[in-house]
C-alpha cells in the first residue's frame, strides 16, 4: 500500500443513478507515467474530479500516499502535491508566463504570505529554468492571452511543476495541437516523468505509443484492462470497445 | 509589459509616478482653487471625496472581479459615523445635550452607542473599522459558500434594501428619512468655515487610497487578484483558497467606501439613507466603469468627468441627466469596455497583432498539406 502513491479503492461516483465511476480499483506507482484512455463517457475526467476533490465520491476512497483525502478540499489536495492540468488550457490570461508561473510556485499561499514575502533569489531562478524546459523563455513577459495554443498547454504544464507536486495529472495535453507541438509536449512529459509520477488521460494514439510505459483502458467507469500499449491494443475487449472504431481513434 | 524590467528602473518608474501624483495634488491644492468658483470648487472636493470611494470599487471589480452593488451601505456608514460625532457637539451649557431631533421624537436618554461618539478620536476609528468589518463579515459569509457572480451582486443589492430600511425606519436613532444634517463644529472649529481644510484633506486621503490601491494592485497579491477574476476555479488547483484573498479585498473596499462617505458628508452637510440608494451604488459602478476599469486612474478620473457633467447638464436641462446616464452606460458597454482610459488605445499606433508561432498559413508544410490533402 505506501508503495503506491496514489490508489483508489471501490472508487464509485453516481451521478442520479449515472455511474461515471463505477466500483474503480487503480494504483500507480511512485515515479509512474502512466496512460489512461478510454473511449468518450469512460469517466476519465470525472476519475481526475474525484482525485483533486472538485467532487466527492459516492462509496469508496482515493489514497495519495496511503492517506485518505476525501475530507480536503481541492487547494489543500493541490498543497499535498498533486498538481492538475486541464483539458483545455487554463492559464491567467490577463498575466505575463513568468507571472503565471510565479503565482504557482509562491510557497506562501496565505493572504499575508502572499502579500508580504518577496520571491526568493532560489524561486527566481527555478522560474528561469522552468520558462528554458517549457520552451518559453523568450515569451516569459508576454501575456499568456497572446501565446499559440500549444504554448498555452505548455505554459500550464509548467505551472504545475512549479507548484513542485509529486503527481502530474494531465487530461488530454495535446487536444488540438498541430504535429510539432504534439511531438514537443511529448519530449515534455517524458523528462517530467524522471522526476515525478504523472497521469496523462489521452485520445491521440499515435502520442499515447510516443510516451506511454503503462496504459490502463477505462471503459463505462472502470478498469477494463492494463498493460503496454501493444498489449492493450492486442486485446479483444479493447477493440471491441474502443479501437474497433479506428477513425475516432486514429486522428 | 514586454520587456524584463530590472529592479533600479522599476523603483525609478514608480517615483515618477510618485511624482505626477503630487504634482497633480499640488496643482489641485494651489491653482484649482484660483480657477474655480466657490460653488464648482466644493463640488469638485465632494466629487474626490466619491472618488475615494470609486477606487473602492475598482479594487473589488475592476480588479478582482466581484461586481459590488451595494457600496453605498458603507459610503453612508462612514457618513453616518462622522455625522453621530457632529451631532454630538453641541455647546457644554446648552439646556438640551441630545441631538435635536432626539427630543423632536421623545428621546429621554442618548442611546448607548451613540455615547462614545462625544470623542473624535473614537469616531474616526469607527468610520476606519466598522464598516471594515461589516465588509469582511459579508464578504466572509458569501465567498466561503462559494457565491459568485450575478448570485453575489444580487446580494450586495439586497444588502442595500437591508440597510436603507433600517436606517430610514429609526426615527429615533438616526432620524429616520431626513438623515443627519445641520453640523456645528468639528473638534472646536466651525465646519461652514473651513470647508477648504476638507478639501485638502480629501485630497491627502484620495492620495493615500489611490497609494494603498497601487500596492495591493501590483506585484504577486496583485497578480494573484487578477487571477481570481480570470479563473477562480483554477487557483484553487494551484493551492490557493481565494476566499481569504477575496475578504480582505472586499473589506478594504469596503473602508474606502466609508472613508469617501464621510469626507462626503462633511463636506455636503448632510447624510441620510438616501444614500444607501440602490441606485446610488450601482451610479458607482458606472463611474468606474466609463473611467475604465482595472486602471484606478479610470476609477478617478471616470467619477470626476460622470459628475461634473452630471452637475453641468442638470443645470442646464434638469431632465436630461438619466437619460444621458443610460446612454453613458450604453455608450461604454457596446463600444468603450475600457472606458475613458481606454481611449489612450485609439491614439496610440496600433500594437502588432503578436504571431504566437511562424503564422501557420505561411508555413510552407502547411501549404503543401492543403494543396495535397492526402499525403
Amino acid at each position: 500500500m505506501n508503495e503506491s502513491i496514489l490508489t483508489t479503492e471501490n472508487l464509485t461516483m453516481d451521478f442520479d443513478g449515472f455511474k461515471a465511476i463505477n466500483n474503480l480499483n487503480f494504483s500507480m506507482a511512485p515515479g509512474e507515467l502512466r496512460v489512461v484512455i478510454g473511449p468518450n463517457g469512460a469517466g476519465k475526467t470525472t476519475f481526475l474530479d474525484l482525485i483533486t476533490g472538485k467532487i466527492k465520491p459516492t462509496t469508496g476512497q482515493v489514497l495519495f500516499k496511503g492517506k485518505n483525502i476525501r475530507r480536503y478540499s481541492e487547494e489543500q489536495i493541490s498543497r499535498l502535491g498533486i498538481g492538475r492540468k486541464f483539458q483545455t488550457p487554463r492559464v491567467y490570461l490577463n498575466l505575463t508566463a513568468r507571472e503565471n508561473l510565479e503565482l504557482a510556485a509562491n510557497k506562501h499561499k496565505d493572504v499575508w504570505g502572499t502579500l508580504f514575502k518577496q520571491l526568493s533569489r532560489d524561486e527566481r531562478d527555478r522560474i528561469g529554468i522552468l520558462l528554458e524546459t517549457i520552451g518559453l523563455a523568450v515569451k516569459a513577459e508576454r501575456k499568456a492571452d497572446l501565446l499559440s495554443h500549444g504554448e498555452k498547454q505548455r505554459l500550464e504544464i509548467g505551472m504545475l511543476v512549479a507548484q513542485s507536486p509529486e503527481l502530474l495529472l494531465v487530461d488530454e495535453p495535446v487536444a488540438g495541437l498541430t504535429d510539432e507541438e504534439t511531438e514537443n509536449v511529448g519530449h515534455l512529459l517524458v523528462t517530467l516523468a524522471e522526476s515525478h509520477a504523472i497521469l496523462v488521460i489521452e485520445h491521440d494514439m499515435e502520442f499515447v505509443r510516443q510516451i506511454a510505459r503503462k496504459v490502463t483502458v477505462l471503459h463505462q467507469g472502470t478498469v477494463l484492462c492494463e498493460g503496454t500499449i501493444d498489449e492493450v491494443q492486442s486485446d479483444p475487449r479493447v477493440i471491441e470497445v474502443y479501437l474497433g472504431q479506428p477513425q475516432s481513434v486514429d486522428s | 509589459m514586454m520587456t524584463v524590467v530590472p529592479k533600479k528602473r522599476r523603483d525609478n518608474r514608480l517615483l515618477v509616478e510618485a511624482g505626477i501624483v503630487i504634482a497633480i495634488a499640488s496643482i489641485l491644492i494651489l491653482i484649482v482653487p484660483w480657477i474655480l468658483t466657490d460653488f464648482r470648487l466644493s463640488l469638485l472636493g465632494r466629487f474626490l471625496a466619491l472618488s475615494i470611494a470609486a477606487l473602492g470599487i475598482d479594487l473589488i471589480w475592476g480588479y478582482t472581479g466581484l461586481l459590488s452593488m451595494g457600496h453605498g451601505v458603507f459610503f453612508a456608514l462612514g457618513g453616518y459615523l462622522l455625522a453621530m460625532y457632529l451631532k454630538l457637539q453641541i455647546p457644554k451649557d446648552a439646556a438640551n445635550q441630545l441631538p435635536e431631533f432626539m427630543n423632536l421624537y421623545g428621546v429621554p436618554e442618548l442611546p448607548w452607542f451613540w455615547k462614545p461618539f462625544h470623542d473624535f478620536g473614537f469616531a474616526f476609528l469607527a468610520i476606519l473599522i466598522v464598516p471594515t468589518i461589516i465588509g469582511g463579515l459579508l464578504g466572509y459569509l458569501v465567498f466561503r459558500n462559494r457565491i459568485r457572480g450575478v448570485y453575489f451582486s444580487i446580494l450586495t443589492q439586497a444588502a442595500t434594501v437591508v440597510f436603507f430600511n433600517f436606517f430610514n425606519g429609526q426615527q429615533k436613532l438616526f432620524n429616520g428619512t431626513n438623515g443627519l444634517t445641520d453640523f456645528k463644529t468639528i473638534l472646536g472649529a466651525d465646519v461652514g468655515q473651513y470647508q477648504f481644510t476638507f478639501y485638502i484633506l480629501t485630497i491627502v486621503a484620495l492620495v493615500l487610497a489611490y497609494a494603498l490601491c497601487r500596492w495591493l494592485t501590483s506585484g504577486r497579491f496583485g497578480n494573484l487578484l487578477v487571477a481570481i477574476r480570470d479563473d477562480e476555479n483554477r487557483l484553487r488547483f494551484s493551492g490557493y483558497n481565494p476566499t481569504g484573498f477575496k475578504v480582505i479585498v472586499f473589506a478594504v473596499s469596503a473602508a474606502l467606501a466609508a472613508i469617501g462617505g464621510a469626507f462626503y458628508t462633511i463636506q455636503t452637510g448632510r447624510v441620510s439613507p438616501q444614500l444607501m440608494d440602490i441606485g446610488f451604488s450601482i451610479e458607482m459602478v458606472i463611474w468606474v466603469a466609463a473611467g475604465g476599469r482595472g486602471t484606478l486612474i479610470g476609477a478617478i478620473l471616470g467619477t470626476l468627468l460622470v459628475n461634473f457633467a452630471k452637475s453641468l447638464l442638470s443645470e442646464q436641462f434638469p431632465e436630461v441627466w438619466l437619460f444621458f446616464q443610460g446612454a453613458l452606460f450604453l455608450i461604454v458597454v457596446t463600444v468603450l469596455p475600457d472606458g475613458v482610459v481606454g481611449l489612450r488605445k485609439l491614439f496610440r499606433h496600433r500594437q502588432q497583432p503578436i504571431t504566437t508561432y511562424p503564422n501557420i498559413d505561411l508555413n510552407p508544410e502547411v501549404q503543401s498539406e492543403r494543396e495535397h490533402p492526402h499525403n
